[in-house]
């Protein structure tokens, strides 16, 4: 039986389309309302990456900061977090989800719970952003055990010789950051370029659904329809700030702003 | 948890970066490894190159000045009536503070790597500063990340930055202090690695660069052991080293030639910022006993809250005000080699005032925690101990904040 999240690439793979993955920050812009967004958006969207909300982010642009500022501000813990994902894996449209944050948050929930929980909880992976290979490779098996899909990180610094090695200890999918920068910087790259190690990638590997993610917008993502699979994230993150500001509804913007993408790749 | 002897500190950790297997380490995003990985084979070669030392040398020699003094304190000795005080003058260096060492040899190291622009993260602005000097001086472009906060109070180290042709970038994100201007240096890394060297102003960060820090700091405990010989003819039977910890690099250094010396010989002393007596914030994650945590890409003792967020510091010194501590710190701690303890903000003020009425010395806020903890503990002391104080960084930036506190009388010899 293939897992959720193979199952949701496959599905995608079936309309010949890729699977579209959203990014929001879990308790932006409180828990009831993060949740609503899981909600909306899953009508849309294949996977959906859940942000832990971190103080110290390292690889985080301006967007995603001000996302996760905005949740801790208003309270937001490690366990209300996993009953964010209790609850919209318990509503009749759930997709899969997949958690995506820094090492040291589940260093103090202790590797063990954390998984137990995210089992618990409905969790089908995790990406951490601060955990590299060969660094992740013990709790990369402990993931594996527990069903949980370790997502592996590729960067365009990453050499051949890693990029191999890196692939081989991966689960199901792997995620391809498109160019050196923080989360939602502009698409400082041409997606020629982006496209040729992207293919590079599914040469070596290619039985693993590659997403790319990082630069990934309304206006660039229709560049990138022939991929397993692509993530959005600051640009929701954006919306989600610019509906605050503006006194709108962040459910029903950022549920139409995802709708938008997914009929820009179908 | 062992030290080794023979080897230097900075070398005993593992393969993947850990001291004592739990501190330091590599947690990076993946765009980092690259970079670190090439960083770390150019330092591994260079540290054993004969040229590069001499490089080294020279303009620690010509251009920072060394060595810097090894001064008694007299009228302090007299008037504590104990231990003998010395204290070695390392804001004596070019520049005002120990953070010039690292800043050469990060830019020396990005010269013959080829990079056009060297990035910093600076708390008190010294580390900015001393980076500011040395990419002009190597003919570098240089960005300095500062928190807003500390921009405020510590305008002298940016108006130097700002002179010696630096952007400061000013980090509003978070308690707008040195962790999120660290946080914003590494991301501007991960954006721009490809061009741009980075430079962390701690022995902090990714294991190659508490590497690097420590390494370049240990020239203050080279010249130190020299200046002992000279002065005491051998290296006296009881020596306690006082040192500020805040990331811990002018510590590590005033100590590093002295690891392998037995602790009833050379103690160390780190004195970590308490804070505001009257706060429960406090910079002080070895004496308070804080929780191992990951924190800008090296596992260490660190200020957080049981769910792993990072919390706010508090400080009257902005140098020391750091949630975290370098990894050395946590492995001398728990292998313990060197004592740590803390020295809150009214207690560092005192320390000033004292110092700088029986000497002709003006310690920075940072020296002033260390200076309060050794006139404390030197009253106990037989005559035979010596006390060295590390003198790390000088007053001259803290005018702003000594006037507020203590009256104009203080900063009048500015």
């Amino acid at each position: 039986m293939l897992n959720p999240i193979s199952l949701a690439f496959k599905k995608a793979k079936e309309e010949k389309r890729p699977a579209l993955l959203t990014y929001t920050v879990a308790g932006d812009s409180s828990k009831k309302q993060s949740l609503e967004i899981l909600k909306a958006i899953s009508n849309y969207a294949d996977i959906l990456e859940v942000g832990v909300p971190h103080n110290t982010p390292v690889a985080d642009g301006g967007q995603i900061q001000t996302s996760a500022y905005r949740a801790i501000k208003n309270g937001i813990k490690m366990n209300d977090i996993f009953k964010i994902v209790r609850d919209f894996k318990e509503s009749k449209n759930s997709k899969p989800v997949i958690f995506m944050g820094y090492y040291n948050m589940i260093f103090q929930y202790g590797e063990n719970n954390f998984l137990k929980k995210c089992k618990k909880s409905g969790v089908n992976g995790l990406i951490v952003v601060d955990l590299p290979w060969p660094e992740n490779k013990i709790f990369l098996k402990k993931c594996k055990k527990n069903s949980i899909n370790f997502i592996q990180l590729l960067s365009p610094t990453t050499s051949n010789k890693r990029l191999k090695s890196i692939t081989k200890d991966s689960h199901d999918m792997i995620y391809y950051i498109s160019m050196l920068s923080t989360t939602g910087g502009k698409l400082k790259v041409s997606p020629q370029k982006i496209l040729a190690n992207y293919n590079k990638i599914k040469k070596i590997s290619p039985k693993k659904n590659c997403v790319i993610g990082f630069g990934i917008t309304e206006k660039t993502i229709s560049n990138f329809k022939n991929t397993d699979g692509l993530v959005v994230g600051s640009q929701i993150c954006k919306e989600i700030t610019r509906s605050l500001s503006n006194r709108q509804n962040p459910v029903i913007n950022v549920s139409k702003m995802v709708s938008k993408l997914r009929k820009k790749i179908s | 948890m062992k030290l080794k002897k023979g080897i230097p500190v900075i070398d005993q950790g593992d393969r993947l970066g850990f001291w004592g297997g739990k501190f330091g380490g590599n947690f990076v995003p993946e765009t980092l490894k690259k970079p670190i990985e090439d960083l770390e084979i150019q330092f591994n070669k260079l540290k054993n190159d004969k040229n590069f030392l001499r490089e080294r040398d020279k303009y620690f020699k010509n251009w920072i000045g060394t060595p810097t003094r090894f001064i008694k304190l007299n009228h302090l000795t007299k008037h504590i009536g104990g231990a003998q005080i010395w204290s070695k003058v390392v804001s004596d260096a070019n520049g005002g503070a120990h953070k010039i060492y690292n800043a050469t040899v990060h830019c020396l190291l990005a010269k013959r790597s080829g990079k056009k622009v060297i990035i910093g993260d600076t708390g008190a602005g010294y580390a900015g500063k001393m980076l500011s000097m040395s990419a002009k001086k190597f003919g570098l472009k240089c960005k300095i990340f500062m928190g807003a906060k500390d921009i405020k109070r510590q305008q002298p180290n940016v108006q130097a930055m700002k002179k010696n042709g630096a952007d400061v970038i000013p980090v509003y994100s978070g308690s707008q202090t040195l962790v999120d201007a660290v946080s914003e240096c590494m991301r501007y890394w991960v954006a721009n690695c490809d061009t741009t060297a980075m430079c962390v102003g701690s022995t902090v960060g990714p294991a190659i660069f508490v590497r690097i820090c420590g390494w370049s700091t240990s020239q203050i405990s080279r010249e130190l052991k020299v200046q002992l010989i000279n002065e005491f003819g051998e290296i006296p039977k009881k020596i306690k080293l006082y040192n500020c910890v805040g990331g811990g690099s002018s510590s590590f250094g005033f100590w590093n030639e002295f690891m392998d010396y037995d602790k009833k010989q050379v103690e160390f002393i780190g004195v970590e910022a308490g804070g505001p007596a009257k706060s429960k914030r406090h910079a002080a994650p070895l004496t308070y006993g804080s929780k191992i945590g990951i924190l800008h890409g090296a596992a260490q003792y660190v200020n957080q809250n049981s769910d792993g967020q990072i919390e706010e510091t508090e400080s009257i010194s902005a140098g020391l005000d750091y949630p975290g501590i370098s990894p050395l710190h946590c492995f001398l701690k728990d292998t313990k080699r060197a004592r740590y303890t803390a020295a809150s903000d009214e207690e560092a003020l005192k320390a000033y005032q004292i110092v700088t009425k029986y000497e002709n010395l003006r310690p920075s806020l940072e020296p002033s925690h260390a200076f309060s903890v050794a006139i404390k503990e030197a009253k106990k002391f037989s005559k035979d101990t010596v006390v060295i104080i590390n003198s790390c960084g000088d007053a001259y930036k803290d005018r702003g904040i000594l006037e507020k506190k203590l009256g104009k009388k203080y900063v009048k010899s500015n």
